[in-house]
This record gives structure tokens, C-alpha cells and sequence, in this order.
């Protein structure tokens, strides 16, 4: 089966009446696969990937995200958003909630989870994160490495089939980078469709399927990260790597 | 063997400590000094114009009427039970008050985030006439409209012949106390335990299964069966008090004083601003990302709004908004201004009668510091134990 | 895991947005039309507001009367307004019981105390000639106030009244509160309990008492404090009331300035041997203050405000003036409501203005930040 789990098909987007930000954007993911979304800021990668989950609305084209086309449908949007996880750069964990308050949130008062259930489900995730112990803390007791660990468990407590990563280490201090990574690394290996937004080029050489570089709202150029990191074929992408591959 | 200081012993005036309680020695003796020189003239001055000192006062009749009192009151009573009359006029116009001004502030205040700009350019507009305009000109102003531009008795609005509006306040159809309405509290009084509980049993159950049954329509219908009930097995009394405007009396019902109404419409639409003010900085002080992570995980706006958006901007909100209902009570004091009998008033009076101005003013002063740091207090425990855990 | 090659890279030129959303008709179409309840309350809302405002323009414009003649706003009582009432008692609201002849001195006064606040608002003008230009000020203020020297006839204090009185009360109780504040701020933070105890108990006294009660302190009870044959003035009691009560309320804005700056700045100066007033004085309050100066003008329009209550201890500031203007003068008195909205259009313009200007000196203070 080759069909897509997500599709853009000229898919067009504006802020205002003049800022083209996203132009005529044609892209298929398929299930299971990590794609990393790299470029200058302003190219419009983070707005193309939060178009996914409807945190942005597209004016023109069609996105279709597990067989559901995207639009002003909340019941779509609803369906979209339980198959399809986020994990922001500023973390946006709950401050007034523990972590353990944090997982359980989505599942019991989206899916209706029995509150068992839903503690069981948010355990497993923290043991995956390996953060399991900080259960009872409040966010702001955590370093941001830590925050952002539970952050992602959070998102993969409703199970979902993509998961979208904005940014997620930006925010960090050097150190908590690879604690993050590392957790990245092994949600990939277990079969989950990742699309990332990030600057860590070394991630995206280790894990990536594809990695897409976007400049000025337009996907410039798609290929494998060997291809691309040691062969680029155009012009824009080439000035891109020399200037983030240079330090 | 004793080890030797290994620092020179240097003069006492010199070390930190002792300086400090030079200084604090000094202070103490200059407040001191400079209290017992403000007494000792309060004393010469007051036996010079022969006014008595002393709380005894209080016991002698205080031989005034007060327009409008919530225990019965009359000229003979003593003076301390004036105090009370002015105390228990304060608490009615500040509960009232804050209770309506939240209400109000709170929609004016989420008005400024609505889709429709004329609703919020309204909520604009309103917030700033309110607020820079002095409270006692307001006062001042609803007073005069109250009672010239609203007709005498004679000519009082009616509203379907049994509530009437007029220069002599607002007269309303009143029930007749009987013992049926005291079972009817009683009911109700079952009805809110009955619906705690039942709220507990819901909670548990959606715990347990994840659904939920209705957490505010049926407890509040709970509390009403109750109170009915207990209306009807007190005997169902339902014989009311209805005024009937006879020319220039009025005969039964309830009346509530154009200065009381003066001083609560004042209050209230211009307190009501400053909590617009500061509902809409407790919102925007949730950082946008919040509903956002809310929206990706699935929650709806009702649930996003009800279980992340809210709890965080209450804690914003809550201290400033407990100092706007201070600033209300204490704004209440200038209902002396327009007549209506609270504390302020009262003690003016008994001022103006006895002379005994340290007293009074002591009281007005001790009255307000109570509700003050009861009020503050209260906000202490509450930011204590709603502060958002940090590291 | 086959790569994905893209084709060769077309640049795509920037379009216009097909459905705009920027530009009149979408602002209106989003802002007052955007779902059935914004466009139903949008339909409502434009009904009263015709139905308003052309009541109030036939009330305030088309059937107003504007000649000071007490017979002809009779004749409209109901359907225009009587703003012949300010024609009449323009003087008397504005500057109160002081002499007609002389009003140009408190207008003079006035306006100077005003244009000097405003430049001690402002950085630019934090330098030591201002003490001076202050030094000079003030006393010209009085000068030209009470007269009795320079050839000016005399006007005593009881005199004073209307729009001057708010302002000197209002500018001279801040200014004079500023280094009470100061020092209690300073002290409420101080290691010395005494120092502290005191300062606390004396700001939570204050702020926990109502202004009236402190203008009936200062009124009734000041006499008494003072041996009998030096009793102060009407003035000069309620000034010192207001001062105290200022200076609580402008201690505690301090502090939270004081509290804003990093601790590090005073661990930094005591290393390089700075005195603990020294540090204070050059390092700490510079930043401290310029850091509060949008609390500290709110602060001094809530004063402003609050000058209003000195009516009911017998000054007569701008309300004060318009009730004895009107209260007494039978012919006069029944359009008291138009005189109240010519003194809150007074009250508007000096706190709405004010406001507006701390607002602009917090977004100065922030871009100054911004690197």
C-alpha cells in the first residue's frame, strides 16, 4: 500500500493580504516515514507543519491527513488532531497541572478514559521518555531537557500515527540537546510517521528517510540526507549548508 | 589552650551590628519622643475646650435617626448601636457591591476579546470614561439622576403595578415572613448538601468510566427541588406584600433609598471598570501556546478554556482583584457625601455632636483596618496555595 | 528506501491572497460580520447608537440653550441642554472662590506647576538645574497664588479653590510624598527589624484606611496635636493628610521598582567599595525609578482623582466648587447635570491624557530595552 498519511496537494497559504508564505506546496508522506524539514527562518517550515494539525488554515489547495481531508470541519479537525501529536519548541506543558496531570488531561477528557486507564497509559509513556520518576512534579520544578521529554510523552499518549516536532530543541540549553534526541531517535525506530521541523543536521543524517529544504515557501529541494548533505543540487540549498555546516 | 581572635578587636562603634541598634535605638526614641509631645498636646488642647476622652460615650443615647438601618434602630438607642447600624449599612453596599461589580467587570472585561468590534471598541470606551472620572463625582451624579430626574410618588414609574421607581427610591413586592419560608431555607440548605454530594458520586464515576453526567444543571436543580419542598411542607405561604402607591404614601412592600441605590450604581459601574482592567490582563497573561498545546491534544475550546486557559489566568487575577473589592469598600466611606448612613457617616455625626474626634476617627479607622486585613489574609492563604510550583 | 528526487527548481513568483484579509471591507466583514451573533449584535448595536446619538445631538446641540439665561433653559428643561450654566459659572467652578480680577495669577500658576511636572517626567531633563528650576518654581507658585508682596493684593488660602486648588493639591502631595516614599521604601527593605516593622505597619495602616478617614485625621484631629496657638491652616492640614496618604501608596510603588533590580547590581557595587548610601543613590534609585515612572503617574492620577474628597472637609477644589456654586443659586441649581458633564469632560481630559502618556513612557522603557 502506498498510499499517503499525509498529502498536500498546491496548497497555498497567506498571512494578510500579501505574505505568500506557503506556494503551491506538493508533498506525500508515507506511513512510517521521518522526514526532517530544514531551512532560513521565515521559509515557512514551521506553517507548513503546524497546516497538518489545523493550528494553521490553508486558503488554497487540499491536505489530506489520514484520509481526512483538513478544512473548516471541526468534526475533521477533531479526528486529524487525535491521530496527529505535537511537540513545540517553548514546551507548553501545563504549569497548574503535574506531569502526571499532563498526560492524563487528553485521554481522559478527549478519548473518555477511565482514569485508571488513562495513569496506566501516561506511566508507560513517562517510562518511555525515561522520565518516569518526576511523575508527581510540576513542570516548572524540571529542567527544560525534562520538560520537554514529558512534553513529548504527553503528545504520544493519545497514541497517534504522526507526530510533528516544532523546533523542539531550540529552546534547550546544549547539554539537555541530546537527552531530547535520543528520545526522538528511538520513537523513530519504532515505526511512528515523524515529521520534524530542526536545525540538528546530525539527527537528520542519523534518522531521517528524506530530508526537505524549504526556502521563501517553497519545498527547493527533497532527497535523501546523503544525497543532500553531500550532493545538494541547487544553488539556494547549497548557501543554506555551507552557512549551517560551517561553525 | 584558647585560640586568639585573629582579627584586631576594633571599637564598638565600628561593627555593623552595634550600629544598627544605634540606629534602631535612635528611631525608636525620636517616635517615641515625638508621640508622647502629639499626646501630651492632644490632652492640653482637649481639657482646654472641655471635651471629655475616654470610650464611655458609647453608652449614652445617641439621640439622631438614621435614614435606613437593618436592625431596628431609633433615636434613643446608644451610640455604639449607631456604630453597628453604620457598620451593617457599609457590609450591605460592599457585598452587594463587589458581588455585582464582578459580575459586570468580568463581562466588560472578556468583552474586549470579542469577534465583534463594536462590542469591543464598547468595552474600551467604557473601561477608560469610568476610570478617569473621580468615584465621588460619579457618586455625586447618579445621585442627582436618581432624584430629580426620576418623577415623585404620585407620578412613580410603575413595572405591572406592583414595583414602583420614583424620587423616593425603588419600592418592591416583599413576601410575608412566615414559617413556611424558613423550611423553605431549610430545604434548600438539604438541597445544597444533597448536591455536593451527588457532585462527589459524579466525579467518581467519570473517574472511573470516563463519561460524564451534568455537574451544574442537576446540582442546581437539586437545590431548587429542595427549597420547593420545604415550601410546600411549610405550608406553602404565599401571601406577599404588595406596595400601593396612594398619592403620596406608600403603603407595604419594601423600599430600598434612592442613596442607597445612588452610592451602589456608583460604586459598582465605576469598580466594575478597574475589574474589566484586570480580567483582561489575567487573560492575556496566559501565554498563547498554552491553548495551542490545548488545541493539539484534541480538547475543544470549552474544555481548553475551562481546564488550562481559566485556572492559569484565576491566578493572575485573584490578588488584584481582591484590592479592587478593598477599594470598593473603602470607597463606600463616601457615601457620607450623599446621605446614606454607613460607618463614615455615622461616626461624622457622633463627631460633630460630641466633639470626641480621636475616638470617632479611631473607630472608622479600626473598622476599615479589620475588613483590610481580613481581606488580605484571605488573598495570602489563597496565593499560597494556588501558586503555580516552581523550582 | 527509495530517495525521493525533486525535478528541476521552479521559483515561484509571491500572489496576492485570492480572499483578503487585510483592507476595509475585510476588516469589517471579520469584525462586525463574522458569524451570525457578532452580525446580529453588530444590527443591534447600530440601531442604538442612531436612536443615541440622535437623541443626545437634539439634547446637546439642536434644542441646547448656550446664552447664561436662566429663563430660556427653563423654557427647553427636558429637550436641550442648559450649557449656559458653564457661561455662568465658568468662574466660579474653574477657579473658585478667588477673587475674578485676579484669576489670571492662578492660571499663570497653574500652568507652570503643570509645564514643570511634565518635564520632571521626563529623562531628559534629569539633571541637577532641575532642583534649581524647582527651587524657583515653588515659590513663584505661592507668589502669585497668595500676592502680598510685588505689588499683587492679597488672596488667603480659603480663597483658593476650583481646577488650581486640584492641581497644587494633587502635584504638591506627590512631590511632597516622593522622598517620604522613598525613605520608607528604603527602610521596608532594611535588615534593621525596628526600621522595617515600623515601615511596615505605617504603609498597611494607610493603605488599609479609606482617604476620607484620613482627611477627617488631618481636619479634626491635627488642631489638637499642635499647641493651641499654632493652629495650621485649612490648607495646609488637608495637604499634609493627603501627603501621608500619598506617600504610602507611592512607598510601595518603589519598592516593587527597588525589587526589579537584580541583586547583582548591589553585590556588584559593594565589591567595588560603594557605602551603602552610595550605592543606593547611584546605582539602585536611578534604575529603580525610571523603571516605575508609568506606576508613579498612574499613582498621581488616582491622586488627582482623589483630590475630589477634599469637598467634604470644606476645601473647594473643582466638585467642592461646583456644589457651592450651584447648591445655593435657586435659579441655577435645577441644570446641575450639565455643569457635572462640563467637570468630567475637565476630569477626562487631565487623566485620559495622563494615562496615555505613562503608557508611552512604558513603551519607551521597553524599546530602550530591546536590543
Amino acid at each position: 500500500m502506498n498510499e499517503s498519511i499525509i498529502s498536500f496537494k498546491k496548497v497555498n497559504k497567506w498571512y494578510g493580504n500579501s505574505f505568500h508564505v506557503l506556494r503551491d506546496i506538493d508533498l506525500d508522506v508515507r506511513a512510517g516515514e521521518r522526514i526532517v524539514v530544514c531551512g532560513p527562518s521565515g521559509s515557512g517550515k514551521s506553517t507548513l507543519i503546524r497546516c497538518v494539525n489545523r493550528l494553521e488554515e490553508h486558503q488554497e489547495g487540499v491536505i489530506r491527513v489520514d484520509g481526512v481531508e483538513l478544512s473548516d470541519d471541526s468534526k475533521a479537525i477533531e479526528l486529524v488532531r487525535k491521530q496527529v501529536g505535537m511537540v513545540f519548541q517553548q514546551f507548553n506543558l501545563f504549569p497548574h497541572l503535574t506531569v502526571l496531570e499532563n498526560l492524563t488531561l487528553a485521554p481522559t477528557w478527549v478519548m473518555k478514559m477511565p482514569k485508571a486507564e488513562a495513569e496506566e497509559r501516561a506511566m508507560q509513556q513517562l517510562k518511555r521518555v525515561r522520565i518516569a520518576e518526576q511523575a508527581g512534579k510540576y513542570p516548572l520544578q524540571l529542567s527544560g531537557g525534562q520538560q520537554q521529554r514529558v512534553a513529548i510523552a504527553r503528545a504520544l499518549c493519545l497514541k497517534p500515527k504522526i507526530m510533528l516536532f516544532d523546533e523542539p530543541t531550540s529552546a534547550l540549553d546544549p547539554e539537555m540537546i541530546k537527552e531530547v534526541l535520543d528520545v526522538m531517535t528511538e520513537l523513530a525506530q519504532q515505526g511512528i510517521t515523524m515529521l520534524c521541523v530542526t536545525h540538528e543536521m546530525g539527527f537528520a543524517k542519523a534518522v531521517a528517510d528524506r530530508v526537505i529544504f524549504m526556502d521563501q515557501g517553497q519545498i527547493v529541494e527533497q532527497n535523501s540526507p546523503s544525497e543532500f548533505f553531500n550532493n545538494p543540487r541547487n544553488e539556494r540549498s547549497r548557501d543554506f549548508l555551507s552557512k549551517i555546516l560551517g561553525h | 589552650m584558647t585560640i586568639r581572635s585573629p582579627y584586631k578587636r576594633h571599637s564598638w562603634w565600628r561593627s555593623q551590628a552595634s550600629r544598627g541598634l544605634l540606629y534602631q535605638a535612635l528611631l525608636l526614641s525620636l517616635c517615641l519622643a515625638g508621640v508622647w509631645y502629639l499626646a501630651h498636646n492632644t490632652l492640653l488642647n482637649m481639657s482646654a475646650r472641655g471635651i471629655q476622652s475616654g470610650w464611655d460615650f458609647l453608652n449614652d443615647a445617641a439621640g439622631f435617626d438614621i435614614g435606613e438601618s437593618v436592625v431596628s434602630y431609633d433615636a434613643l438607642d446608644p451610640y455604639w448601636k449607631a456604630f453597628l447600624v453604620g457598620v451593617f449599612n457599609t457590609l450591605r453596599v460592599a457585598v452587594i457591591g463587589v458581588v455585582a461589580a464582578t459580575v459586570l467587570g468580568t463581562l466588560l472585561g472578556v468583552g474586549r476579546f470579542s469577534h465583534n468590534a463594536i462590542v469591543r471598541g464598547f468595552c474600551y470606551g467604557y473601561v477608560e470614561l469610568f476610570r478617569n472620572v473621580p468615584v465621588l463625582l460619579q457618586l455625586l451624579m447618579w445621585y442627582l439622576l436618581l432624584t430629580e430626574a426620576l418623577p415623585s410618588l404620585d407620578q412613580a414609574i410603575s413595572f405591572g403595578s406592583i414595583a414602583w421607581l420614583s424620587k423616593s427610591g425603588l419600592i418592591l413586592p416583599v413576601p410575608v415572613w412566615e414559617f413556611g419560608h424558613a423550611t423553605a431555607g431549610i430545604g434548600m440548605v438539604i438541597g445544597l448538601v444533597a448536591a455536593s454530594l451527588y457532585r462527589r458520586e459524579a466525579h467518581q464515576h467519570f473517574e472511573a468510566s470516563g463519561r460524564q453526567h451534568s455537574m451544574v444543571w442537576l446540582p442546581m436543580a437539586i437545590v431548587a427541588f429542595g427549597g420547593l419542598a420545604g415550601w410546600l411542607v411549610g405550608g406553602a405561604p404565599s401571601t406577599w406584600s404588595i406596595p400601593t402607591v396612594d398619592g403620596f404614601v406608600m403603603n407595604g412592600g419594601a423600599s430600598v433609598t434612592p442613596e442607597f441605590l445612588g452610592v451602589l450604581l456608583g460604586l459598582v459601574l465605576y469598580t466594575a471598570a478597574f475589574i474589566a482592567e484586570v480580567v483582561r490582563s489575567g487573560l492575556n497573561a496566559v501565554a498563547h501556546g498554552q491553548s495551542e498545546a490545548a488545541a493539539s491534544l484534541g480538547l475543544n475550546r470549552r474544555q481548553a478554556i475551562r481546564l488550562v486557559v481559566l485556572p492559569q489566568a484565576m491566578r493572575v487575577i485573584i490578588p488584584p482583584i481582591t484590592s479592587q473589592y478593598l477599594n470598593l469598600t473603602k470607597n463606600s466611606s463616601l457615601a457620607v457625601a450623599i446621605g446614606y448612613p454607613d460607618i463614615v457617616s455615622v461616626a461624622n455625626t457622633t463627631l460633630n455632636q460630641t466633639g470626641r474626634a480621636v475616638e470617632c476617627v479611631a473607630i472608622i479607622m479600626a473598622v476599615y483596618l479589620t475588613m483590610s486585613l481580613a481581606t488580605s489574609t484571605f488573598m495570602n492563604w489563597y496565593n499560597r496555595r494556588a501558586a503555580i510550583k516552581e523550582r | 528506501m527509495s530517495a525521493i528526487v525533486s525535478e528541476i527548481f521552479q521559483p515561484i513568483p509571491p500572489r496576492l491572497a485570492p480572499v483578503k484579509t487585510e483592507g476595509t471591507l475585510a476588516w469589517i466583514r471579520l469584525n462586525l460580520f463574522s458569524n451570525v451573533w457578532s452580525s446580529a449584535a453588530t444590527l443591534i448595536a447600530l440601531v442604538l447608537i442612531t436612536y443615541g446619538a440622535n437623541r443626545l445631538l437634539s439634547w446637546g446641540l439642536l434644542n441646547a440653550v448656550f446664552v447664561p439665561d436662566a429663563n430660556q433653559c427653563q423654557v427647553v428643561r427636558g429637550n436641550g441642554a442648559c450649557w449656559g450654566v458653564v457661561s455662568e459659572k465658568f468662574n466660579f467652578i474653574v477657579f473658585g472662590r478667588y477673587p475674578v480680577s485676579e484669576q489670571w495669577r492662578p492660571f499663570a500658576a497653574t500652568a507652570l506647576l503643570i509645564a514643570l511636572l511634565v518635564a520632571s517626567c521626563t529623562r531628559a531633563f534629569w539633571k541637577r538645574w532641575l532642583i534649581g528650576v524647582w527651587a524657583v518654581v515653588v515659590p513663584a507658585y505661592f507668589v502669585l497664588m497668595r500676592g502680598g508682596i510685588l505689588g499683587l493684593p492679597e488672596v488667603p488660602t480659603d480663597l483658593w479653590g476650583g481646577l488650581p486648588l486640584t492641581v497644587m493639591l494633587a502635584a504638591f502631595g506627590i512631590v511632597l510624598a516622593f522622598p517620604i516614599a522613598l525613605l520608607v521604601a528604603l527602610g521596608r527593605r532594611s535588615k534593621l527589624p525596628a526600621i522595617r516593622s515600623l515601615c511596615v505597619v505605617y504603609v498597611e495602616l494607610i493603605r488599609g484606611v479609606p482617604l476620607i478617614s484620613v482627611l477627617f485625621m488631618a481636619s479634626f484631629m491635627f488642631p489638637l496635636f499642635l499647641p493651641a496657638n499654632k493652629s495650621p491652616d485649612v490648607l495646609v492640614r488637608v495637604l499634609a493628610g493627603i501627603t501621608l496618604f500619598s506617600a504610602a501608596y507611592l512607598a510601595e510603588v518603589v519598592r516593587g521598582g527597588l525589587q526589579a533590580i537584580a541583586k547583582g547590581q548591589v553585590e556588584a557595587a559593594d565589591t567595588l567599595g560603594l557605602s551603602y548610601w552610595q550605592t543606593q543613590r547611584k546605582i539602585v534609585l536611578p534604575q529603580a525609578l525610571t523603571l516605575v515612572v508609568p506606576s508613579i503617574v498612574n499613582n498621581f492620577i488616582g491622586i488627582f482623582k482623589d483630590t475630589s474628597l477634599v469637598t467634604i472637609v470644606s476645601l473647594y477644589e473643582l466638585t467642592g466648587a461646583l456644589e457651592l456654586a450651584l447648591n445655593s443659586d435657586a435659579h441655577w441649581r435645577p441644570f446641575k447635570l450639565e455643569a457635572y458633564l462640563f467637570i468630567v469632560l475637565i476630569y477626562f481630559i487631565f487623566c485620559f491624557s495622563m494615562s496615555r502618556y505613562s503608557l508611552w513612557i512604558e513603551k519607551q522603557v521597553k524599546r530602550s530595552k530591546v536590543r
